[in-house]
């Protein structure tokens, strides 16, 4: 019967598309180095504000082009909430609730990460052109969910 | 040609029966009407509009969206599911329902709401649908959600009797493909629901009635995502039973394959559940190995959809031919769009084209980063529950109620008038979510109050505004449809029988599709699969890391 044929045919396609997708997805992680947030330790949420380094919250130079941001979320704040780093910078957000979950989400870029009581994030990301991007906490966090933001300024 | 039920001839729900089903589905519409206003609230905020300061009451941006998730993805979906699978496998099996089972699944339905409306209108849990600790509701809250799923267990328990009393008497015989695919549904839902379960009663309920001091965020979130996944399934799955077994007679086709349809719903029962870490990707503390895993099995499970999609059209090409429909497209036209149940089921699938593609973009596990919790995520589902189901279950409304009532449908021009201008509708708005999101718009957000703007975002919002307002339009129009057939409707002519299909390729009595209808075996298998996707998760994590005070920060 022909549609059996062209049932076959379409399940065929639909598979191989997914492979290539998967396959493309592979190739991001891998050779590109497009990574996602996974394990970077744990934290006692009362504790974050004496625990290095999220006792001096802000921008630290790693090394040449090399940067690294501690941020404390907060309701409703992240201290700091203004991130100033050189274009061609590679920099590592490092963050962690005191409360309750958080999000963090520089728009324009993939940093895109929740802040879990608990739990350390950290994820890295390459600014290469200069300018000025919204910081927002994009995980609902209470009354004054839509308040709680920065930026993250490229020079 | 196969029958896809056992007494083809005809089956009588008897009347008592159909006023219990006909309760518990109105709750559900009912639970559709009351999200749908906080809907409108919600989009006209995108649009830089704040109209909640009109409302007579929940003015609270949060609670409204609270009320908006919980009644429209829980309330709205599991009543009309516990209602519709149960009438539906008792047809299929021509087996009696049992009265004490109905009103246990009514009744339980009705004090969740009771609870959980009062939670929610009295501000006592602005926690968003998601729940996620520690924001912290009050336990009523709580109670009236697990209340919800043990309705919806007395559903299954309810469809899971029926089957095996038929099996008892029909030792040998294959199980009738619509009950087959109603008791697969819920047979997912049993495995799907333990992550809350575990959640809700082991932590948050306990943790809300002060038994236990703190909880643990990070587990509770995975729990809630290990049901997460599989729910929007058993959202839609509902929608697909009345694609696959029901549609093809009402626009005069034909189901493509008996066999293809057990595997796609057997593959739903596989992979639904172990692939939660994919709302996850994020998410500090679980490894990117599982999460990579995740990913894999959730384009596993993308698989049945596009199985779906095939058969789905060609038993619509089947009736479109039958009516005389031409050339490559030609059979489109001849479909029987005049018929409001039919236009609007068509007019979900077209909508689920796009709801598909914008889920497997979520799933795509680097590329996530760039969408997840921004307006791109309601922007996609709005086109899956907000409407491939949503527009569903208001079509099948337009024969079901009938049936259930004995009235006529009311205004059948309206109800036509009404798929179009929402579907229409959602259309623009995921159009305006989407692009939003993609210009770093964020979701759950009061944008009409934020402290930030993005000059870019005008068009954005303004198509969400004008897209959510149509299908608050839309949505109207169907209740006043419902409402003027319940009450006005003329008596004595609603339709007699469910529209269920005949199958073109019947199933086998000794071919290897018999082995499908082992559910219980294909149940286990589903067992070891999360076992596996899971299990290193939890022995990495486990004990419970109960770091966490309540917050009521709203």
């Amino acid at each position: 019967m022909r549609i059996e044929q062209y049932e076959k045919a379409f399940l065929g396609v639909g598979a191989a598309m997914l492979v290539v997708f998967l396959v493309a997805l592979a190739y991001t992680s891998i050779s590109m180095g497009v990574h996602l947030p996974g394990r970077a330790g744990e934290i006692d949420p009362a504790q974050v504000r004496s625990i290095p380094p999220f006792d001096e919250p802000g921008v630290r130079e790693l090394g040449p082009g090399r940067y690294e941001a501690v941020i404390v979320a907060q309701a409703w704040g992240f201290q700091p909430n203004e991130i100033r780093v050189p274009a061609g910078s590679e920099v590592t957000f490092i963050a962690a609730t005191v409360d309750v979950i958080h999000g963090l989400y520089v728009e324009g870029t993939r940093v895109n990460m929740m802040l879990i009581p608990g739990q350390v994030s950290r994820n890295t990301y390459r600014f290469d052109e200069a300018g000025e991007h919204l910081l927002a906490c994009h995980e609902y966090c209470g009354i004054g969910h839509h308040v709680m933001s920065g930026k993250v300024v490229v020079e | 040609m196969s029958a896809i039920v056992a007494s083809p001839e005809g089956f009588d729900i008897p009347p008592d029966d159909r006023r219990l089903i006909r309760w518990t589905v109105y709750i559900g519409y009912f639970a559709l009407f009351a999200g749908v206003a906080h809907g409108f609230a919600q989009a006209m905020s995108y649009a830089g509009i704040d109209i909640l300061r009109f409302f007579p009451f929940l003015q609270g941006y949060y609670q409204g969206l609270t009320a908006h998730g919980v009644a429209n993805a829980l309330f709205f979906t599991f009543a009309f599911s516990n209602g519709f699978l149960p009438l539906l496998t008792s047809r299929a099996l021509a087996r009696r329902l049992h009265s004490g089972l109905l009103h246990g699944t009514l009744w339980t339905l009705v004090a969740a709401n009771i609870l959980v409306i009062f939670a929610v209108t009295t501000n006592r849990a602005s926690v968003l649908y998601t729940s996620y600790a520690p924001l912290q509701a009050h336990w009523t809250y709580y109670l009236g959600l697990v209340l919800l799923v043990v309705s919806s267990y007395v559903a299954a328990a309810h469809l899971i009797v029926l089957l095996v009393g038929w099996k008892k008497e029909h030792r040998g015989e294959r199980i009738p493909l619509l009950a087959f695919i109603c008791v697969a549904t819920y047979a997912m839902w049993i495995l799907a629901s333990l992550g809350v379960a575990v959640s809700f009663i082991g932590f948050l309920l306990p943790w809300s009635l002060g038994i236990l001091e703190r909880t643990d965020p990070l587990l509770n979130r995975t729990l809630f995502w290990f049901t997460g996944h599989a729910i929007v399934y058993v959202w839609l799955l509902p929608a697909y039973i009345s694609w696959y077994a029901l549609v093809p007679r009402q626009v005069g086709g034909k189901i493509v394959s008996d066999p293809l349809t057990r595997v796609v719903f057997v593959m739903f029962l596989l992979l639904s559940v172990p692939t939660g870490f994919h709302h996850q990707y994020t998410d500090p503390g679980i490894g990117t190995r599982m999460k990579a895993f995740h990913a894999l099995l959730t384009f596993g499970v993308f698989y049945p959809s596009l199985a779906t999609a095939f058969s789905v059209v060609a038993s619509l090409e089947i009736g479109g031919r039958a009516r005389g429909g031409r050339g490559v497209l030609g059979w489109i036209k001849r479909l029987p769009w005049g018929d409001p149940s039919v236009s609007a089921q068509l007019l979900a699938m077209f909508t689920f084209v796009f709801g598909g593609i914008t889920g497997l973009i979520n799933a795509s596990y680097t590329m996530n980063q760039v969408v997840h919790n921004t307006a791109w995520i309601p922007g996609h589902f709005h086109m899956t529950v907000g409407s491939a189901v949503a527009l569903t279950l208001m079509g099948v409304a337009y024969w079901l109620i009938p049936y259930l009532t004995g009235r006529k449908l009311w205004g059948r021009r309206v109800a036509v008038a009404q798929a179009w201008i929402y579907a229409v509708g959602v259309l623009i708005f995921a159009r305006g979510m989407i692009s939003g999101g993609l210009d770093g718009m964020p979701r759950r957000t009061f944008l009409a109050a934020a402290a930030y703007h993005k000059d870019s975002w005008a068009l954005a919002g303004a198509l969400t505004g004008i897209g959510g307002t149509l299908m608050t339009l839309g949505a109207l129009l169907f209740f006043v449809v419902i409402v003027m057939t319940i009450w006005t409707g003329r008596r004595g002519e609603g339709p007699t029988d469910i529209p269920f299909a005949e199958a073109l390729l019947p199933p086998t009595t000794s071919g290897w599709d018999t082995k499908l209808d082992r559910l219980g075996w294909w149940f286990v298998a589903a067992v070891v699969l999360v076992a596996i996707a899971y299990g290193p998760f939890f022995l990495q994590y486990l004990p419970p890391h109960l770091v966490s005070p309540g917050y009521r920060f709203f």
